[in-house]
């Protein structure tokens, strides 16, 4: 509540800077505009900066910190009775004080002085967030003044905002670093953390995966087993499948696009294929559980073969379906790339359009093609939704694509939904697992994507 | 082409000439076979292309028609129709299950026993005395009266009646019993049973029973998702593709930074669950399942593409716009604010909505950091449980009952005609707004 009322305050605020500031601009030089150093609307936006910038940035600092603060204080007053003990009671204790201060029941008898306790914190809260509306509001209307006081006809208020525009573009641009930083992190630490209980070497080339881990120490099994060759394997046996199925069609879809139909016939065909490109994974997903895997199930079983309901079989087919498009377009972009003088000396030898293609322009495009197989590779890998839904979740260590296999992704994605302990070994090695994933498709992405650009200047 | 191909091959066969003439090369017999050859070859490449193409679109009406024949049928459910006296006591009481009750048996005077009874019970949705409820709700004039109400029928019904049911097959294989089925041919028979359009569909939440559970919840639960989305991803995307491409030199860092928003826009989407999780949820504490952190996860991942996207957009704007506005004296920052920019914009506009609908369309990335959750509520605001269009489909394709694999793919006819509106919007806009410098 008191966010929004502080949200509404500033807005109203800078939209008052900018009004006072462009007057003021205008009638420090008595209505002669050509006499200020810049147009009176930058003088507005000037205003307008002093008055929401400082206060916007102690709104963002104080929302980081404020519940943790609050919750330290509160903390700080109860009895060490409580507070001292493990890292997982401690942790249970400030849950139960949040959620008691948030209102919702704890499904269990709390202690008198924990409910004193959050009551306490929300009451903080509560005066935390008025006296950030108070302060936010007075920082706002201070800097309003002092900017407002500055302006006269020397204020050379264009480049002081191009200055702060330029910060601004310049953080913007840094966001994507900064994801991609956040990603390395955040996948390295919990990753070291899972690796402090299961070795590196036994997660890497172990070859039985169970992740299954007991609740208490004493029960039977309770260590879980983290070998993660049949999960590389399965995610081997899917890729390969998908791409027998992408590289062939989507290559020769390519070539029939760029060299082949006429310019009627590509408008067509092109967002047919972008249409195959835009249906969500989840759809396709469907398509294989509830179509494909039972047309392939009784096509095998006509063939008096063995085929589980979520063979890898059905799952790669439709993974190698959604690649097409991706295979195809990237290969138009290459096909196209290659220099028409290439073709008319071809041609001017006596060679056939067919002869043509196979021995000068898939040739000359070969690095092209190369990386976006690699990119569609490493899109395969990467891909969760169709495996998840339409292959096992038994890690088997076979070859044979009408068993059932699990993958990297489904793993992932299995280990983490629903209600889980974060410490426990099983979500952790999820992170283990990611970090794999991120790590060979960068690999893939980053060599493939190399070889794209140096393609593109040799012909540029 | 073919013709040309015909004319090259009755060039170079061998014509019954005078003999006198020197006897070419070209004229052989085997130069001919060799080239029928090889044009047997070319009508075969070009074939296995054509047969490519043919199939990716086979794949294509394939997908499309399997989802529209299995999700068509859920637009419409199964409604009985019954004469409801609202018994005054009993709307004080709120017992509209007897009332209900009451007026069924009334339909089945013949069925006296306990076991016909819950037959007949079973043949209502569990959820119908909320419908009455609702209904007296709304107008309490009601209570006292008699009523023709159609309320909703159980889902096996509801299957019965869209002829799911294989009615040939012996009881126990079958999967719906003799006595429903008795009980609601005779209502069909007394057009007591009948199919209407199915407004549960859209605007109820989820719901374990299939003939209660809509897709509402997940609608909104998109549109907040997208709107988070949406707010952060376009300006800081604009902004990116603005500073790389017109205010940063040519150097090392932005260098390192366009080879980082390459890799990142290839990066699988699961990964960003992962740093959802690890960071939204684990390190900041934000709620688990709320809008407010799937947006911010899919506004992490959709910046890449509408970074690249507005940059080729940027791009295309020819220098000598540029160097006019410089030259009568505008600054930099106007140049790209004031001309190039608002060139730039119908692209920058298409590579945001394709963004816009890759975000509406994923999915994994929602499930690690829990939109997977079964909510019944419709949410309200960014930091309430939800779960988003795909997600959905996701969960009830998991489903075991005959009604959620109708509803699954209705659900997924609706978000394909979302997408195929969005990226048809994107089309038109790059068609009317493109320009040739």
């Amino acid at each position: 509540m008191q966010l929004t009322l502080l949200a509404l305050v500033l807005a109203l605020l800078t939209m008052i800077g900018f009004l006072v500031g462009r007057s003021r601009a205008a009638a420090s030089v008595g209505g002669r505009v050509a006499e200020l150093h810049s147009v009176p609307s930058y003088h507005g936006v000037y205003v307008a900066l002093w008055a929401g910038l400082p206060a916007l940035l102690l709104f963002v600092v104080w929302t980081a910190s404020e519940g943790w603060l609050a919750l330290q204080l509160v903390l700080s007053a109860l009895p060490d009775r409580l507070t001292t003990g493990d890292g997982q009671s401690v942790s249970l204790l400030k849950a139960d004080i949040l959620n008691l201060a948030r209102g919702i029941a704890t499904g269990r008898e709390a202690d008198p002085l924990v409910v004193e306790a959050a009551r306490r914190y929300a009451a903080l809260r509560d005066l935390a967030g008025w006296s950030l509306l108070a302060v936010g509001a007075s920082i706002a209307v201070a800097g309003l003044a002092w900017g407002s006081r500055r302006i006269g006809p020397d204020l050379r208020a264009r480049p002081a905002v191009e200055r702060v525009v330029r910060v601004a573009l310049v953080v913007c641009s840094l966001v994507a670093i900064l994801t991609t930083v956040g990603i390395v992190l955040s996948l390295l630490f919990e990753a070291l953390r899972f690796f402090s209980v299961v070795s590196p070497l036994d997660f890497l080339f172990g070859t039985h995966w169970s992740p299954q881990m007991a609740m208490r120490a004493d029960q039977v099994g309770s260590s879980g087993s983290f070998g993660a060759i049949p999960l590389f394997a399965g995610t081997l046996l899917i890729t390969v499948i998908a791409m027998a199925v992408a590289v062939p069609v989507g290559l020769m879809a390519a070539i029939y696009m760029s060299e082949y139909a006429g310019r009627g016939m590509r408008t067509w065909l092109k967002p047919a294929l972008e249409i195959l490109a835009g249906i969500p994974t989840v759809v396709y997903g469907f398509f294989a559980a509830l179509t494909m895997a039972p047309v392939v199930r009784s096509v095998g079983e006509a063939l008096g073969l063995d085929v589980s309901s979520e063979s890898a079989l059905a799952a790669g087919i439709v993974m190698g379906v959604m690649i097409i498009p991706f295979v195809s377009s990237l290969s138009d972009d290459v096909i196209n790339a290659v220099p028409q003088s290439l073709r008319d000396g071809s041609y001017g030898l006596g060679a056939t359009k067919s002869e043509t293609i196979r021995q000068v322009v898939l040739p000359a495009a070969l690095p092209g093609i190369v990386a976006a197989v690699m990119l569609a590779v490493s899109r395969a890998i990467g891909e969760t939704m169709i495996v998840t839904m339409a292959s096992g979740l038994t890690a088997n260590l076979t070859a044979n694509p009408l068993q059932a296999v699990t993958t990297v992704t489904t793993q992932i994605a299995t280990l983490l939904v629903g209600d889980q302990e974060f410490d426990s070994p099983k979500t952790l090695s999820a992170f283990g697992l990611g970090l794999v994933l991120f790590l060979v498709t960068l690999c893939l992405n980053m060599v493939a994507l190399r070889v794209v650009r140096t393609y593109r200047e040799k012909y540029d | 082409m073919t013709d040309l191909v015909e004319r090259d091959v009755a060039a170079v066969t061998p014509s019954p000439s005078p003999s006198t003439a020197p006897k070419s090369r070209l004229r052989s017999e085997a130069f001919a076979r060799r080239l029928r050859a090889r044009h047997a070859a070319e009508r075969r490449f070009r074939l296995a292309g054509a047969a490519a193409v043919a199939l990716a679109a086979l794949i294509l009406v394939l997908l499309l028609g399997s989802i529209v024949a299995k999700g068509a049928s859920a637009f419409l459910e199964a409604r009985i129709r019954l004469e409801v006296t609202l018994d005054p006591a009993e709307v004080a009481d709120r017992n509209y299950t007897a009332l209900l009750r009451r007026a069924l048996y009334a339909q089945f005077p013949q069925v006296t026993d306990r076991a016909g009874r819950r037959v007949l019970n079973d043949l209502l949705s569990s959820g119908a005395p909320y419908e009455i409820e609702a209904m007296v709700a709304k107008t309490p004039a009601l209570a006292g009266t008699t009523q023709t109400i159609w309320v909703r029928a159980d889902d096996q019904i509801d299957q019965l009646v869209k002829g799911a049911y294989r009615r040939d097959l012996p009881e126990s294989e079958r999967g719906i019993s003799d006595a429903k089925v008795a009980a609601a041919d005779a209502l069909l028979a007394s057009a007591a049973l009948a199919q209407g359009f199915n407004t549960t569909l859209f605007t109820a939440g989820d719901s374990r029973e299939p003939e209660q559970a809509g897709i509402g919840g997940a609608i909104v639960g998109s549109l907040l998702t997208l709107l988070v989305t949406m707010a952060l991803s376009v300006p800081t995307g604009i902004a990116a593709a603005v500073y790389l491409e017109e205010f940063a030199p040519k150097n090392r860092w932005t260098d390192l930074i366009e080879v980082n928003i390459n890799n990142l826009a290839a990066v699988p989407s699961i990964i960003f669950g992962l740093l959802g999780l690890a960071v939204f949820l684990g390190f900041f504490g934000m709620p688990r399942s709320a809008p407010l952190v799937g947006g911010l996860v899919m506004a992490l991942m959709t910046l890449p593409v509408i970074i690249i996207a507005s940059r080729v957009a940027l791009k295309a704007v020819p220098p000598s716009v540029r160097e006019a506005a410089l030259g009568i004296g505008a600054s930099p920052l106007q140049t790209v604010l004031h001309h190039v920019l608002p060139l730039a914009l119908p692209g920058i506009l298409t590579g945001t909505i394709i963004g816009m609908a890759r975000a509406l369309g994923e999915t994994a990335p929602l499930l690690m950091i829990g939109m997977v959750a079964f909510v019944v509520d419709i949410p309200h605001g960014l930091t309430d449980s939800a779960t988003v269009l795909p997600v959905q489909i996701y969960m009830w394709a998991d489903s075991p009952e005959r009604a959620f694999t109708e509803r699954t793919s209705a659900a997924i006819l609706i978000l394909l005609g979302v997408l195929i509106l969005l990226n048809g919007a994107a089309v038109i806009l790059r068609k009317v707004f493109e320009r040739r410098w």
